[in-house]
């Protein structure tokens, strides 16, 4: 075991993949020599070599076509996406194309591609670097989304996206990359694509949430505690497909639910998740499910995060309007 | 300073440029060999099955709309006039060569081993038309324009990477070299040097476009200048050009020299697709009348028949054997059973991995289904 970042157990990730399996390949805008842009490839051409690892043209959608051609020679290709805001000029290629290749040739040839992107705000980047776009790709059949939270989920989330046999968005919260570090095993490991993980565990409560906000409602969940509610934190770390099952048990459990997510209202994957909720489970819910999420406007330019970006005071209190229904 | 002296000589760079993309015919018209130092000198055998699946396309084109109109095909976009462009382009590649068609370039996959009954599937829509048989390498038709471009360059970077001779080669046509797919496939080939033929078939017109419209530039050939790689514009409606420059693009991919791109001056006699396209709101009667008389099966006819090579009873054969073959496949296509939900569902992903919504929505359809 090591102590790790989240940055280090996805670069570590890749390092396990890259030498299990000679058909990964990681290839976009400075992730060979340069080590990519956050240094989640450090290391990897120089140890693998240029025809593993390389950096490709300044073009999103033509990396995007690239892992679909490689994907056709057999190849499992890692493309990265240097900023998810950046996902627009790849829409064709990955929900256009990428998502129906198996689809549309009946099943008879597949797409293992793994887009790795980072997204998430707090840390003041300038335009389109942090939106979270995730509920775009969520809504595209045939691809999977992982959002990690942890350096151990990332570690073991990612290996298991790069061993699945069709595409799958893995996005890593910027924020999230160096802000503490975990025990994470050196060897390989899977989690399993679509498991939500409880990170905490209550009976008054369940806050289903991901990415950057499960820190916030783990935050929020001891503040909560101190007035004494026992709250249960889900980390959902797939968005697409839900795990409805832990869902679903977790409310059974607690009577009342909310949903936290970073991206705004009228997007991310919350209003999913209370959908799958009241269709399942409205007899067991002493309360509506409740909703904490952004402002419905463009995402705040980089002074404005601070009063735009949910944090767990905003969990606090709609945890309390739930509790108090 | 006067507004026409200029002190960069700009424009004259660009003249000097449109200049080197003279286009390339090897038989003209009257099907006489004009070029013959680029005659690529195919044997009496070759020169004949080349006609042969020139004429047979032909003739499925006009099965094919006839069909259509009968409500026996769904979509269809019509390839007369394109022969050349098509086939000829096609016989230069090898088994091992990979094609990323457009939606017009059916006949390409099909003389590269689709069945014809699944090009007919693929044109009613069912899922059977994209389950080409395995040792095939093709993609289904695309229909997003520049899409195959970037995928091309994949491709071809991945047979580079597995060390195999082959290429990787895709169509769009005029309108789609306005796209940014288009150009981001042909510089990250260049990028990597990778063994890939792009074709423009510049057929005149993107639906009711005419090809003035999509660029000022002098011709579409020379947008391989902007990726660095080299480019050629040949006669469209000449198979023996098409051949020729197809042929040695190949040779210089297979030999690690990177990718190429042709431009091939073609046009379609009929419609853009069957889906209601009237070509009469924008081209005129003149315009297809000289066009006409530039038909690749005409010019390729008068050639091999001044060689002794073909005649009536060897065309007669052709069509038979063509009619035969797509009332054979048309009612092949017809005993496939009908699509259900459940089994749109199983082909999403991979076996041991369907996600569990639609687990679910299996079990829902397959009750439904049962009923």
């Amino acid at each position: 075991m090591a102590q790790m970042t989240m940055i280090q157990a996805i670069t570590d990730a890749l390092r396990c993949e890259l030498k299990d399996d000679e058909n990964v390949l990681v290839f976009g805008e400075d992730v060979g020599v340069n080590g990519g842009v956050f240094r989640a490839t450090e290391g990897l051409q120089k140890e693998f070599g240029e025809g593993r690892v390389f950096d490709t043209p300044l073009a999103e959608s033509g990396i995007g076509g690239l892992a679909i051609g490689l994907a056709l020679e057999g190849f499992r290709p890692v493309p990265e996406i240097q900023f998810f805001g950046f996902v627009y000029e790849v829409m064709d290629s990955i929900s256009g194309q990428l998502a129906r290749l198996r689809y549309r040739s009946g099943g008879n040839l597949s797409a293992p591609v793994t887009i790795r992107s980072p997204f998430g705000g707090g840390v003041h980047t300038p335009e389109m670097h942090s939106d979270s776009l995730e509920g775009l790709m969520a809504q595209q059949p045939g691809i999977k989304v992982v959002v990690p939270s942890t350096p151990y989920d990332a570690k073991g989330l990612l290996i298991a996206s790069i061993r699945d046999n069709d595409p799958v968005v893995f996005l890593e919260h910027l924020k999230l990359y160096r802000s503490f570090r975990e025990e994470v095993p050196e060897e390989s490991y899977t989690i399993e694509l679509g498991k939500a993980d409880v990170k905490r565990e209550g009976t008054d409560l369940s806050i289903i949430t991901y990415g950057a906000m499960v820190h916030e409602s783990l935050k929020a969940a001891e503040e909560l505690e101190k007035e004494g509610h026992s709250v249960e934190v889900i980390d959902l770390r797939t968005i697409q497909p839900l795990d409805i099952a832990t869902i679903i048990a977790s409310v059974e459990k607690t009577n009342r639910a909310i949903v936290v997510q970073e991206a705004q209202k009228q997007a991310g994957v919350a209003a999913q998740v209370v959908a799958e909720i009241n269709e399942r489970a409205i007899l067991s819910l002493e309360a509506p499910v409740l909703r904490v999420a952004a402002p419905d406007t463009i995402y705040p330019f980089p002074q404005a995060e601070s009063v735009w970006l949910p944090n767990y005071k905003d969990v606090v209190a709609t945890a309390k309007k739930v509790l108090e229904f | 300073m006067s507004a026409n002296k200029s002190i960069f000589d700009a424009v004259k760079n660009l003249q000097e440029i449109e200049e080197t993309f003279e286009m390339v015919q090897i038989l003209n018209e009257e099907g006489e060999i004009v070029s013959p130092d680029l005659d690529p000198k195919l044997s009496d055998d070759e020169l004949v099955e080349l006609m042969r699946r020139m004429v047979f396309t032909r003739i499925l084109d006009q099965r094919s709309i006839s069909l259509n109109r009968q409500g026996r095909l769904g979509f269809y976009a019509p390839t007369a006039g394109q022969e050349a462009s098509q086939i000829a382009s096609h016989y230069a590649l090898e088994k091992a060569d990979w094609i990323l068609p457009g939606y017009r370039d059916v006949p390409q996959i099909v003389w590269h081993g689709v069945p014809l009954s699944q090009a007919f599937l693929w044109s009613r829509g069912h899922f059977a038309g994209g389950q080409s048989p395995e040792g095939v390498n093709v993609l289904s038709p695309q229909i997003i324009i520049g899409a195959q471009y970037v995928q091309t360059a994949g491709v071809a970077l991945g047979l580079q990477k597995r060390g195999k001779e082959a290429v990787a080669v895709t169509y769009t046509g005029d309108g789609g070299s306005s796209q940014g797919d288009f150009y981001e496939g042909i510089n990250f080939a260049s990028a990597f040097k990778s063994p890939a033929i792009f074709i423009i078939q510049n057929n005149q017109f993107a639906i009711s476009t005419p090809r003035h419209l999509q660029t000022g530039a002098k011709t579409l050939a020379q947008k391989g200048v902007a990726a660095g790689i080299p480019s050629i514009q040949v006669d469209g409606m000449d198979p023996l050009a098409v051949y020729m420059a197809t042929k040695e693009a190949r040779e210089r991919a297979v030999k690690g020299e990177g990718p190429s791109l042709i431009e091939t001056v073609c046009y379609r006699y009929g419609p853009h697709t069957m889906a209601g396209d009237d070509p009469t709101r924008y081209r005129t009667s003149e315009t297809d009348e000289e066009w006409g008389k530039k038909d690749p099966i005409i010019r390729f006819r008068k050639y091999l028949e001044a060689k002794g090579l073909w005649d009536e009873t060897k065309e007669e054969a052709v069509i038979t054997d063509a009619k035969e073959q797509i009332k054979a496949a048309i009612k092949e296509a017809d005993s496939v059973p009908k699509q259900k939900v459940t089994d749109l569902i199983s082909i999403m992903h991979d076996d041991n991995s369907m996600p569990v919504n639609l687990k679910e929505q299996y079990e829902l359809y397959a009750e439904k289904e049962s009923k």
